[in-house]
């Protein structure tokens, strides 16, 4: 039996003050997330917030009064690098935004947000999916790995050892969602050669072009997955 | 994005009794586009009904006719390399494998494809005023803006969107049938009539009722579909959408040309029957020659926009080039 967490969120208040807008938790509860933006209001770290989150602030205040919609939360139980976590959760949440907001696992990295750049890959059920467009609450009874699900203690995984060995990343923000897809492209048979390699993990971008070693780490990998395997 | 309450459906009727019920609801199913759209703003259902878990995954063979049903969550990666897809319509497979990346074909369904939605940047991004899609009567920004992955064939002075998908393009040279449930039971809608141009009404994409499920799709027998081929033109070699697609089969007669099966991506609002090449090829010997005439009768009636006439002439050559692969095969 795994071990359980409970990772509940307060239930959230049921006055029609509450903001629909307060989306997915972006700083841990919406308590926190308003006194954070209390916090950097008229400071000059509000300057360096990005263009979302101020808007995101500037939506907030623009819907507190007018709100009378508060959000459904809704329960789930996920299964997440082998742990089962008891959630309750805006059913806007992505897998991403929980992994990264809710649980703090932020090895999964948001690139694009809409299912371009790869570099949220995770796997679920052992197939590698783009987190940042699936619903978590949709997942109820999937088993979910992330980079950080990967290593056994102290021992990396195979695919994570040929990456630092082949030095397959240079910025390393793509690194955890390349080495998700590429455990994946192994374990499909998709990492024949160095042309079936670059087809099937074209949907991982790097824009630092770390893609010849890369291919150089997948194939090293390819061998030592099937060792430990078999 | 808005605020949405959610349901999971543990049957197709209850799917269909979920969404009839609310005319702002929608099916989720692999929810790589329909998602995404929310994010954007384009899309703002109020209730969303999961599909997920229905029992719609098998792909099976007709009993009768020797066809195969596709169930409508069937995700696009089993799809691909399903053995009666990649034995009985290579083109499928190829289409399939040329859409989208690895990780988004273990999320995308059968039906879903069928549905998705244009990826015209004036349609995806709602800060500009115009698209009669997102807002009918307000105008197409693409006549006048960027046209570049604009249509070329069948478009309005409404809508020159193109249909985004690779799988569809296949499925109409293929002549599937689109088997739907709705409230008042089951129909099936021949893939031709699935899709519509975009007319005055381009807002309106296909002639799905909103309250019907796609249960599955059915692909008829057709021996020669073993002898045939996907091409796709595209600005990477990978993981982007067409600029110009070509599905094509051909039933031969020694050297002369039986059948022809031809079907564009990338250039109408809907995945293009190309019926005027298939007449100009009947009885012809295959060849370069009869090949080049019959893109010429197809595209004899398209018309460019400022960045996209370049797609007239590459629809020619890449409809030759598949035909004469095709031709090639054994």
């Amino acid at each position: 039996m795994p071990d359980e967490v409970d990772s509940k969120a307060p239930d959230p208040p049921s006055s029609p003050s509450l903001d629909p807008l307060d989306e997915l938790f972006v700083f841990g509860s919406v308590e926190t997330r308003r006194r954070f933006l209390k916090q950097v209001a008229g400071t000059s770290a509000a300057l360096t917030l990005g263009p979302h989150l101020i808007a995101l602030s500037g939506l907030e205040a623009a819907n507190v009064t007018s709100s009378n919609n508060p959000i459904k939360m809704a329960d789930v139980q996920l299964k997440i690098n082998g742990l089962v976590h008891k959630l309750r959760l805006d059913p806007r949440t992505s897998l991403l935004d929980l992994l990264r907001e809710n649980l703090h696992l932020t090895g999964s990295k948001k690139g694009c947000d809409h299912g371009q750049c790869g570099a949220c890959t995770v796997l679920l059920n052992g197939r590698r999916v783009n987190s940042c467009l699936v619903l978590a609450i949709t997942l109820e009874g999937d088993e979910i790995t992330t980079i950080e699900g990967l290593a056994k203690g102290d021992e990396l995984h195979p695919m994570q050892a040929a990456f630092v060995e082949h030095d397959g990343f240079q910025c390393g923000y793509c690194t955890p969602g390349q080495i998700c897809s590429a455990i994946a492209c192994v374990q499909e048979g998709h990492a024949r050669d160095d042309a079936q390699i670059r087809e099937w993990m074209s949907g991982n971008l790097c824009r630092c072009g770390a893609y010849p070693n890369i291919v150089d780490a997948i194939k090293d990998a390819r061998g030592k997955m099937r060792a430990v395997t078999s | 994005m808005n605020a949405f309450s959610y349901s999971r459906a543990s049957d197709p009727q209850a799917a269909v009794n979920g969404v009839a019920a609310n005319p702002k609801a929608k099916f989720l199913g692999g929810g790589t586009n329909l998602v995404d759209l929310m994010k954007m703003g384009v899309e703002q259902p109020e209730q969303l009904v999961d599909i997920n878990r229905l029992a719609l995954t098998k792909v099976e063979e007709l009993p009768d006719n020797g066809g195969v049903r596709i169930g409508a969550l069937v995700r696009n990666s089993d799809l691909a390399e399903h053995q009666l897809i990649t034995s009985r319509y290579p083109v499928l497979s190829e289409a399939l494998l040329s859409g989208a990346s690895p990780q988004l074909r273990n999320l995308a369904t059968t039906g879903g494809n069928l549905l998705q939605r244009t990826r015209c940047y004036y349609f995806y991004d709602p800060a500009f005023p115009m698209c009669n899609k997102r807002n009918p009567g307000s105008g197409c920004g693409a006549l006048e803006g960027y046209n570049r992955i604009h249509a070329i064939l069948g478009q309005s002075d409404q809508c020159i969107a193109t249909h985004p998908s690779d799988m569809c393009v296949a499925m109409a040279a293929l002549d599937a049938v689109v088997r739907v449930q709705g409230p008042q039971g089951e129909r099936t809608i021949p893939f031709a009539e699935f899709h519509r141009l975009p007319g005055a009404t381009p807002n309106v994409e296909t002639n799905l009722q909103p309250n019907e499920l796609i249960t599955a799709v059915d692909l008829p027998a057709i021996p020669f579909a073993t002898r045939s081929h996907y091409l796709k033109v595209r600005d990477r070699a990978s993981y982007a959408f067409a600029l110009v697609s070509v599905a094509a089969a051909l039933e031969m007669d020694g050297d002369k040309i039986k059948s022809a099966r031809i079907a564009l991506g990338g250039v109408a609002h809907k995945p293009w029957r190309a019926s005027k090449a298939e007449q100009a090829l009947a009885g012809k010997k295959a060849g370069e020659n009869s090949f080049r005439g019959a893109a010429e009768a197809e595209l004899a009636g398209a018309k460019g926009y400022t960045f996209n006439s370049f797609k007239i002439e590459l629809a020619k050559r890449a409809i030759t080039q598949a035909l004469t692969t095709v031709a090639r095969m054994a």
